[in-house]
């Protein structure tokens, strides 16, 4: 080949051009896959990054700081008269049981101020305690009996070690004399950490120690129950009518289009949907599972829809043939031959679309889910908030405390969410078949 | 509570009905020997009478729970001394609607009970249960005719399933349309209150003005609230933390959906990918918590320490963390363009001596590029909707600058402030709100239609 070159320089030949550029190029190709690996790690690393962080913060929320005293269940306090009524149990000063009860405990103690300091230390669900355990046991009057009782979320957060006590006091939250008597409760292993069954048990409330998710999860329950009573039957139906029966003319045209539209449009619209129609119009009270039902109904059936669809469509021709051939009537052969084997594929859509509903938040804030809700929610229209927005008001919260709980919260969101996700490829790879 | 238990006894009667309609079509046919004279199988019979037990007493049970109490309160209203509503304005008479709804159902009310407060109270109580006891009768009666009808055209010849066939068929259709009706109501809801915002605040105030306050006055005599529309800052607050967002969320998702579609071993892309979706699943509170608690403050003190002022609730925390969200949504929609270009394609440029990146660069991505561009159309369109994230981690002021150390504020976390508060349905500000969500509907409309159109037509190419 070089011997074409006639005068001059000769040219070089291809194979030496492309062998000069191949190191060139092998070390791009490198860089190229590198940056590509790269990017997957960088991407693995947030999911990883992510759940260590809610991990870390949330794990510690599984206990809680309950501070052993033994309380006298004094008789004049209690119930002075000596008549065991009800009534009068219901009404008795348990605060100031327990205040006596530190009061023995830190007999130096005698400043007024520094009494109500120390009770402080006691979290102001604790006088409740007191009375359902006297109300249950009214015996209990004029015993005395070790208590374990609820600490204040300070005190939680530095027995966790949250609070770090080797700052300066000005930078801490609690104080030094505080600090003092927390360490010398814990000398004498009065201080312990419990299983912290409040935090399932109870419904939101101002103070960390005493908030719980119970209220949040039955609303998220009730809302998620209507929902899938709504979704599902909505869903499964316009499926069938669009991919079975429907002309294909410009109506279904318009239908389908939208579909895939709704599916991407911005939740917080559907919340201003909820708040003009669904309230303004239809006067559906507020703030209950049942408004949030509607509004996530309508959000969650684009995808209920298209999972449905493409379910019909892996239904082979043939088994409707046959159906048609031996006489069934149109609507006897979706429903008895072909719903069923598209069935799982349709489960499989709507436990998804369930998992998006479950984990929804911006729409219900803008119909009144947000509202400070302490009692669980006993019914579809009574007001609830739910998990999501539980963890978005907690979210909010200056006290430390929190972060916990919160971290905990959306621990519990997620573990429900894996939940629900598995239960649907669990479905998929069970039933899938293939044609 | 009286509404629930009676649609349970409701749904018994249907079941109920059922039966009947079934037992009479197999009595009309002369017993189960002769059952083979009926048009149709005894089940479409027992269905028909089921269907006419409940669709109308449904109908009616709801209409009637939805009108009861707007009636029963105008009933109070009119029985009302006339001299306590007179010369009140709506808003004031609606408060005192709400003392007698509160008090009738034993909760706290606003101001000092009057004798005429509690009487109209105890009426509506009254007034109540009369309704709750008609409505019992009535649903009541009208499922029993329904049946009693079904009952006496129950006969062999009827076509029974044919009817109800064609009930059903009315059934799907309306469910399939209720995704119309769903779009409609969007658009009408927010158009009908934009409608009215517009008639306060001109149309070139909202979307040319740079100044937002929408911190109107309650009294006229207020000072200093006298409230700005100009949306201009939030639009470019919203389009700066959507930038932020994809130019986190464009390389890492399409790096790795290359990375996993051309070069992963098999097994790499099947532990990989599904942990990659992870994401896609978290919902956004969650996110929100991470911006908003270990995100920002991990920025402001890596800012710090480089000397930059940045501000505690920067458009950088939020624009990352929602980046991160979107990943997925990135890379799987890459991925799905990518697998799609036809493997000879491929073959032919190694054919040619090019190398894998080199393929990808020069074939491979030219190739895919109208998808790609549609699936991060449809990504741009979730970042300019996405609220909680910017909620918890984005600020309140609307500043207008370009700045992304400094706080911003979006759309959606305006919409969600100026309808989370206590107010009245009518103020600006609320209609205010309605004005943003259709200028968002509008324009991830816009973004959406775009990119679907445009993916489509890719896919029909090599299809």
């Amino acid at each position: 080949m070089s011997e074409t070159s006639a005068g001059g320089a000769p040219r070089p030949r291809t194979i030496d051009v492309v062998n000069a550029s191949l190191k060139r190029r092998y070390a791009r190709e490198r860089r190229f896959r590198l940056l590509g690996l790269t990017a997957l790690v960088l991407g693995l690393l947030f999911v990883v990054l992510l759940f260590g962080d809610i991990l870390s913060k949330g794990y510690t929320a599984l206990q809680q700081t309950y501070i052993r005293l033994p309380v006298t269940f004094e008789a004049a306090v209690i119930d002075p008269e000596g008549t065991r009524e009800r009534e009068t149990l219901m009404r008795a000063n348990y605060a100031g049981l327990i205040r006596n009860a530190l009061r023995r405990a830190f007999p130096e103690v005698t400043d007024r101020r520094q009494v109500r300091a120390l009770a402080g230390m006691i979290s102001v669900g604790a006088p409740t305690h007191l009375r359902d355990m006297v109300l249950a046991d009214p015996d209990l009057v004029g015993t005395t009996v070790e208590v374990s009782l609820l600490a204040d979320d300070d005190i939680d957060m530095l027995v966790k070690g949250h609070i770090d006590r080797t700052r300066p006091e000005s930078e801490r939250r609690v104080d030094d004399q505080t600090l003092g008597w927390v360490e010398r409760l814990e000398e004498g292993g009065r201080v312990q950490k419990r299983l912290n069954t409040v935090f399932f048990t109870h419904g939101t409330s101002r103070e960390p120690e005493l908030a719980g998710i119970a209220g949040a999860l039955m609303g998220s329950f009730y809302t998620l129950l209507l929902t899938l009573l709504f979704s599902f039957p909505i869903g499964v139906g316009a499926a069938l009518y669009l991919e079975e029966f429907a002309p294909k003319n410009r109506w279904t045209d318009l239908i389908e289009v939208n579909i895939n539209n709704l599916a991407a449009v911005p939740s917080i619209v559907f919340g201003l949907l909820g708040l003009a129609v669904f309230i303004g119009v239809f006067g559906v009270p507020r703030s209950t599972p049942l408004v949030a039902a509607l509004v996530l109904t309508l959000m969650t059936l684009p995808t209920i829809i298209i999972a449905s669809r493409a379910a019909l469509k892996s239904v082979p021709p043939s088994i409707r043939e046959a159906a048609l051939g031996v006489g069934a009537s149109p609507l006897q052969t979706q429903l008895h031959h072909v719903l069923p084997l598209a069935m799982p594929g349709m489960l499989t859509g709507t436990i998804i679309g369930m998992a998006q509903a479950l984990g929804e938040t911006a729409p219900l804030l803008m119909i009144g889910m947000i509202a400070f809700i302490v009692d669980i929610p006993s019914g579809f229209t009574s007001p609830a908030t739910v998990l999501p927005v539980q963890i978005f008001l907690w979210a909010d919260s200056p006290e430390r405390a929190f972060v916990e709980r919160t971290s905990a919260a959306i621990l519990v969101l997620l573990g429900f969410l894996i939940l629900m996700n598995l239960t649907a490829v669990m479905l998929r790879r069970k039933f899938e078949r293939r044609w | 509570m009286h509404s629930s238990t009676l649609l349970i006894v409701l749904l018994g009667l249907i079941g109920l009905a059922y039966q009947f309609g079934r037992r009479r079509a197999v009595a009309t046919a002369g017993g189960t020997r002769h059952i083979n004279t009926l048009h149709s199988l005894p089940a479409y019979y027992g269905l028909y009478a089921a269907l006419w037990a409940g669709i109308p007493a449904l109908l009616l049970l709801g209409l009637w729970s939805g009108v009861q109490d707007e009636i029963l309160i105008a009933i109070v209203k009119s029985e009302l001394p006339p001299a306590m509503i007179e010369g009140l304005s709506p808003g004031r008479v609606g408060l005192l609607v709400n003392d007698i709804k509160n008090l009738a159902s034993g909760t706290i009310v606003s101001g000092a009970v009057t004798p005429e407060i509690q009487a109209a109270a105890d009426r509506y109580v009254q007034l109540k249960q009369i309704a709750g006891w008609a409505m019992w009768l009535a649903v009541m009666a009208v499922a029993l005719g329904g049946t009693t009808f079904a009952w006496s055209r129950t006969r062999p010849q009827m076509r029974a399933r044919n009817r109800v066939e064609s009930i059903f068929m009315v059934i799907l259709v309306v469910f399939s349309s209720i995704a119309i009706l769903t779009t409609l109501g969007i658009v009408l809801s927010v158009l009908f209150e934009s409608l009215r915002f517009f008639q306060a605040v001109s149309p070139l105030e909202f979307f040319l003005g740079t100044l937002w306050s929408p911190q109107t006055a309650l009294r006229a005599d207020q000072v200093g609230a006298s409230g700005a529309f100009g949306a201009v800052p939030l639009f470019t607050g919203t389009l700066m933390v959507s930038a932020i967002a994809m130019l986190v969320a464009v390389p890492i998702g399409l790096m790795s959906a290359i990375y996993l579609s051309e070069y992963a071993p098999r097994r790499v892309r099947a532990l990989a990918k599904p942990a990659l979706e992870v994401l896609a699943g978290i919902p956004t509170v969650v996110y929100g918590f991470f911006a908003a608690l270990t995100v920002a403050p991990f920025v402001r003190d890596l800012g710090m320490s480089l000397g930059l002022d940045v501000a505690s609730e920067s458009a950088l925390a939020a624009g990352l963390v929602m980046g991160i969200m979107i990943i997925p949504f990135v890379s799987s929609l890459s991925e799905d363009v990518i697998n799609a270009v036809p493997q000879a394609m491929r073959d032919g440029s190694y054919a040619l001596g090019a190398t894998q990146s080199e393929t990808i660069r020069r074939v491979i991505i030219p190739a895919a590029l109208p998808g790609i561009v549609g699936g991060i159309l449809l990504a741009v369109s979730r970042a300019i909707g996405e609220t909680m994230i910017v909620v918890m981690a984005a600020g309140l002021a609307a500043n207008l600058t370009a700045n992304p150390l400094d706080s911003v504020t979006t759309v959606t976390v305006q919409i969600v402030t100026l309808l989370t508060g206590d107010q009245e349905f009518d103020s600006p500000k609320t209609m205010a709100a309605f004005a943003l969500g259709l200028t968002l509907f509008a324009v991830t409309l816009t973004l959406n239609v775009i990119a679907l159109q445009i993916v489509r037509k890719y896919r029909e190419q090599y299809e």
